[in-house]
């Protein structure tokens, strides 16, 4: 069963350097031996079937017909101990607990920028600054309440911060799907590996937004706000709305009165308090952002001002998640918080830099470029695996708009095991955990796990045909 | 309950039961055809084509190329596709508030239909292809009162079943009477035997032969089918019982949104409700029917431009106060 699987430089969750399975994943490793061949392939089957009636499906953009897919998934979980995830924890919440005082220092007092911590053109050049929210007062100072950081292991076998998403991140709906189906699928294995349970997530997710709503309203109304059925993630607003049991509604549902929100009803207006918003800052209100917009409610950003409403992520987020930003984030944990970066960052090339981009259009075949603003794993250039075409397509947009791109090194993602086509072979995979962030940063144990299912790919997002798997943190 | 989701919630509703009445009335033509005089047939195709608002196809007449405009024909609204689709984009819409079994038996229909065309189903059997889409929307009410919980959601499905079952019926017996009081000017009615076939047909059209003759006999009188179809109180596809559903599922509703504005809709269903409760066929033909069906055409539209007025779209000036 493990016929094509070599170890090779990347770090191998599985396997250490000399062949020997890992403590953790011993009891995995025994009971895959023990399992007659076509049994994997029977529960891959039942597990696929589970996906499809359920209809955990995406939507791939720029494609006609066929719109609507299942997201692939791997049978094999994801292990992580339970010191790693100590680890992470503390690593991610220094992480949105510094973030979250740069946001409110940034639209406030900038001490930051006065004391040159970064330089202030970064800012303002950032795609995602909203001059708008300067001076603003967000409820309890929370801007960012619901995060998913992207982390990577490194060869050496530590975990380090590839970017941050701090605007609306996605794909949580697939982490809670993927155990439920495990469970049903490897419901031995659960038991005696003692997996840390998620399931309280919906709870979390509506606790933390409850804490945003305005003190004198004691029983607040809570809504999430969706693109519509259009969009890529819309089965995952329908499954959260469902999981937390609050109303899922779409701009044209909503209007603002006196600064108020409402939404309509059967029973007329109904005052909303919270808007977990899944709708991009620029949809949000026609009359302060995009004027062409129809997703958004006219009018929201100044009941938002005016404190009567509480948006999670507050407005202007993704100035911090910008991935020239990301450069500076250890600086910013050290100025905030006056403690050392836990989880490092992943070495990075600022292309404003004058010496930094000479280094990178030099050596454009080894490094990997990406759009500073954008996210799912569009608009970058992977070296190694690039042609000389795209090469001097990117060489060319970075001299035009260096603010734009940034570039890093290849890494070798770390690899696990994966069941493809009947055998079990190493694919690179990373790890999104999904972190509460309500005054205190609060972590589910594990997270989704994104597998790049095409052999020595490394691009693990969905929309470019990744997969996910279930990620389990045991003890100890 | 979002105004939104209550109007797709309606609207699913709506479509479903129209799925249902057009292939059940395709379905008794198709097999009617067989055994009448094909000038007949195509003078009731024509009727078939009025009472369900439709544009002809252009070309003759003919059961085949009806057939196909009526259930394949996307750019025909009145087809089964188009109204399966609309059923179930506005299905899609309320994913989060209907059960999962209920999305999969629509989604299930819709690609069912939407993968064959007429040659698949002309050659072989019509009748099997038009009992798989009738038993569909039936599971698919089944499973509704099985598995979804009933309230405000629910109630507002009911609405829009009997509403749109209400203003088939009435369309279809005014489409009927039309055509058999132009034709009755000296002429010895139902003992024709085309003639016979086609209230035969007709009451099969809306499941009403074997539920007819339970109660009257197979001695198919024109009033007597109006009696049974418009006034009958325990037949599931007459006036009357729709009325009288609509006029439930609006007081119930009224009992959860506690507004003053909502009792203009139970007003008028329960006013209709009421004037079929009391009336006698003996007075409703004996005056003008087709005056009489129009009018309750015409309250049925008005029942359905209040609940939009009333929990769909309320004007703003009516909300904000």
């Amino acid at each position: 069963m493990f016929s094509r699987y070599q170890l090779d430089g990347a770090y191998d969750e599985m396997f250490q350097p000399d062949g020997v399975p890992r403590t953790h994943y011993q009891p995995l490793y025994q009971r895959l031996l023990g399992l007659p061949p076509d049994e994997l392939a029977r529960r891959e089957q039942a597990a696929e079937l589970s996906f499809l009636q359920q209809g955990i499906t995406f939507t791939v953009y720029g494609r006609e017909e066929g719109t609507e897919r299942i997201i692939p998934h791997d049978l094999l979980p994801r292990i992580i101990t339970g010191t790693e995830w100590a680890t992470i924890e503390r690593g991610l919440a220094q992480r949105i607990t510094a973030l979250n005082l740069f946001l409110k220092d940034i639209y406030h007092d900038g001490r930051c920028l006065a004391a040159g911590i970064l330089p202030r053109e970064l800012i303002y050049t950032c795609r995602h600054f909203r001059r708008e929210m300067r001076g603003v007062n967000v409820p309890r100072d929370i801007y960012i309440s619901v995060v998913g950081t992207d982390l990577i292991r490194l060869p050496d076998g530590r975990f380090a911060v590839l970017e941050d998403n701090l605007r609306v991140p996605s794909g949580v709906s697939y982490m809670l799907a993927n155990r439920q189906v495990m469970r049903h699928v490897f419901p031995l294995m659960f038991r005696n590996y003692g997996v840390r349970p998620i399931d309280h997530y919906g709870q979390a997710l509506l606790q933390t937004l409850r804490a945003l709503a305005p003190s004198q309203r004691p029983n607040p109304t809570i809504v999430l706000l969706t693109p519509g059925v259009f969009n890529s993630a819309y089965y995952e607003h329908t499954f959260l709305a469902r999981q937390m049991g609050i109303e899922l509604v779409e701009g044209r549902d909503l209007l603002v009165h006196d600064q108020v929100v409402y939404m309509r009803t059967t029973a007329g207006l109904q005052r909303v308090d919270v808007i977990y918003r899944r709708v991009d800052d620029d949809f949000l209100d026609p009359l302060a952002f995009r004027a062409d917009s129809t997703l958004g409610v006219a009018g929201l950003f100044n009941a938002y001002r005016a404190g009567n409403v509480a948006l999670a992520n507050a407005i202007g987020t993704g100035v911090a998640d910008d991935k020239a930003l990301y450069a500076y984030v250890p600086a910013i944990i050290r100025y905030f918080l006056d403690e050392e970066p836990i989880l490092p960052n992943v070495e990075t090339f600022l292309l404003t830099d004058e010496k930094q981009r000479q280094y990178v259009l030099e050596h454009l075949d080894e490094l990997v470029v990406k759009a500073v603003g954008e996210s799912g794993g569009y608009g970058m250039l992977i070296g190694p695996h690039s042609t000389r075409a795209e090469q001097a397509e990117f060489r060319a947009r970075i001299i035009q708009q260096p603010r734009n791109y940034i570039a890093q090194p290849t890494l070798a993602l770390s690899r696990a095991p994966c069941f493809i086509d009947g055998q079990i072979e190493p694919r690179h995979i990373d790890l999104r955990p999904y972190i509460l962030y309500g005054g205190e940063a609060k972590l589910i144990p594990g997270g989704l796990t994104r597998v790049a299912l095409t052999r020595g790919s490394l691009v693990v997002n969905s929309s470019q045909g990744g997969g996910s798997k279930d990620t389990w943190v045991v003890d100890p | 309950m979002l105004s939104r989701v209550a109007e797709s919630l309606y609207w699913m509703s709506r479509y479903l039961e129209r799925v249902e009445h057009t292939a059940r009335l395709v379905d008794a033509n198709v097999v009617l055809a067989l055994d009448q005089a094909p000038a007949f047939a195509e003078q009731r195709w024509a009727r078939l084509l009025a009472s369900l608002h439709a544009i002809p196809p252009e070309g003759p007449i003919g059961a085949r190329s009806m057939t196909d405009a009526l259930t394949f024909d996307r750019s025909n609204k009145a087809s089964i596709i188009t109204s399966l689709g609309a059923a179930r984009d506005n299905a899609r819409q309320v994913r989060e508030q209907i059960s999962s079994e209920m999305w999969e038996q629509i989604n299930r229909l819709f690609l069912q239909v939407s993968q064959i065309g007429i040659d698949d189903i002309w050659n072989m059997q019509p009748h099997a292809f038009f009992r798989d889409v009738k038993e569909g929307a039936h599971l698919f009410q089944g499973l509704t009162d099985a598995t979804m919980n009933q309230g405000e959601g629910w109630h507002f499905m009911e609405l829009g079943r009997f509403i749109e079952r209400a203003s088939a019926t009435v369309a279809l017996l005014d489409a009927q009477f039309a055509h058999y009081n132009t034709a009755e000017d000296g002429v010895e009615r139902p003992q024709a035997m085309n003639q016979y076939l086609d209230w035969v047909g007709f009451l099969k059209s809306r499941t009403a032969f074997e539920a007819y003759c339970q109660v009257y006999t197979a001695d198919l009188q024109p009033e007597r089918i109006a009696e049974f179809l418009l006034l009958n109180p325990e037949f599931p596809h007459s006036l009357r019982f729709a009325a009288g559903r609509i006029n439930s599922a609006l007081q119930a509703i009224m009992r959860v949104t506690a507004s003053r504005r909502s009792g203009q809709a139970e007003r008028l269903a329960g006013r209709l409700r009421a004037t079929l409760e009391y009336a006698q066929i003996d007075e409703i033909l004996s005056d003008d029917i087709q005056a009489y069906l129009a009018d309750m055409q015409e309250q049925c539209a008005q029942i359905h431009r209040t609940i939009h007025e009333v929990y769909f779209a309320p004007p703003l000036a009516a909300v904000l106060n």
